[in-house]
């Protein structure tokens, strides 16, 4: 009898040791290096959710890159929603603090990007929610930079940073 | 004699990041001490004051009108600003400076909050940049830990005439 409770009470103390080591180890780590997470919706159509509703991808999305706010034009970046806090949106970054850009139905036809800013816009205009309704975002907004797409298996890929041709950014201050 | 050098050199790499994760993890989410800088939030805050601040409140979106939070600066991700909630989205916020004859008002977007340092005449805040995202708020001050003096829970807001009531 005495022997059966010795068992279950060092049964129990290593159950908790592993618990307070994996717990936070775990995340630690979704929060600062890596997590991955499924993309919802159709504004980053064709690059994500080519086929609609039935089948939507799931993307690596990398905290370690972004860990001093360094993005390029092209990347695509997952962000605090500026409207609803509790949601977070997948955009491409279209350009970066100091370009100027011409927008597609913002309130101004030209916007200079203010500092500690981005634009970002889903590829498919029109049907997405980004940078055209609610202006330039905050960088402190940035949550993680999607770097593959990891399902469905057939879609595999490392994602590339691609700025459409028609959305470069009019001029920018290192030129 | 290398295995031993090996296997302590292991365990306190294994430690090191146990407790550097635990870390990160209370003061992600639970909260931490800081020092606060600045003449902004004068009276309530005096520069180099050491406070305590939760985030609790942040994760679960329970941040009042009132409240002193901790930011990140809309133009600066790395730096952090310490302000007063004057207004939650939906509400009515003066958007002018006191000393301005004409008070403008304009209500703070959905998803937004408006702040402002209690010590209005030295301060940049809401009135120079804007309406601020939720998602940028980091924390929430509660209480006051230095100078022992004045320990305790802070004082409520010295601009009341800031707060609109409908």
């Amino acid at each position: 009898m005495a022997q059966a409770q010795g068992f279950g009470r060092r049964y129990i103390k290593a159950f908790f040791k592993g618990f307070f080591v994996a717990v936070p180890v775990t995340v630690t780590f979704l929060d600062r290096v890596a997590c991955i997470a499924r993309v919802e919706g159709t504004s980053m159509q064709p690059s994500l959710n080519p086929g609609g509703r039935q089948a939507s991808d799931v993307v690596l999305l990398n905290h370690w890159s972004i860990r001093n706010y360094e993005v390029q034009r092209g990347d695509i970046v997952s962000l605090v929603s500026p409207k609803n806090p509790e949601q977070k949106i997948i955009k491409r970054v279209i350009a970066l603090e100091g370009d100027i850009i011409k927008t597609i139905g913002y309130k101004k036809r030209y916007v200079k990007v203010p500092h500690g800013h981005l634009w970002v816009e889903g590829d498919h205009h029109g049907h997405s929610f980004d940078s055209n309704a609610f202006g330039p975002v905050s960088l402190g907004l940035l949550h993680a930079h999607a770097t593959h797409i990891l399902w469905p298996p057939r879609r595999w890929q490392k994602l590339q940073p691609t700025v459409p041709p028609e959305r470069k950014p009019l001029q920018n201050d290192q030129e | 004699m290398l295995r031993d050098v090996m296997r302590k050199t292991l365990r306190i790499l294994g430690y090191s990041i146990q407790y550097g994760c635990i870390a990160h993890c209370a003061f992600e989410y639970l909260g931490g001490i800081v020092v606060c800088s600045g003449p902004s939030m004068e009276p309530t805050i005096q520069n180099s004051d050491v406070v305590f601040s939760e985030n609790l409140s942040c994760h679960l979106y329970s941040i009042r009108k009132g409240d002193i939070v901790i930011a990140k600066s809309p133009n600066d991700p790395k730096s952090n600003i310490c302000k007063r909630v004057i207004g939650l989205e939906g509400d009515k916020v003066y958007t002018s400076s006191p000393s301005d004859f004409i008070r403008h008002s304009s209500y703070v977007p959905k998803g937004h909050v408006w702040l402002e340092g209690d010590n209005l005449r030295n301060s940049t805040d809401s009135r120079c940049y804007g309406p601020v995202p939720y998602g940028l708020i980091t924390g929430r001050i509660c209480f006051k830990i230095w100078p022992l003096t004045e320990f305790g829970f802070l004082r409520a807001s010295p601009n009341g005439h800031r707060f609109c009531d409908d």
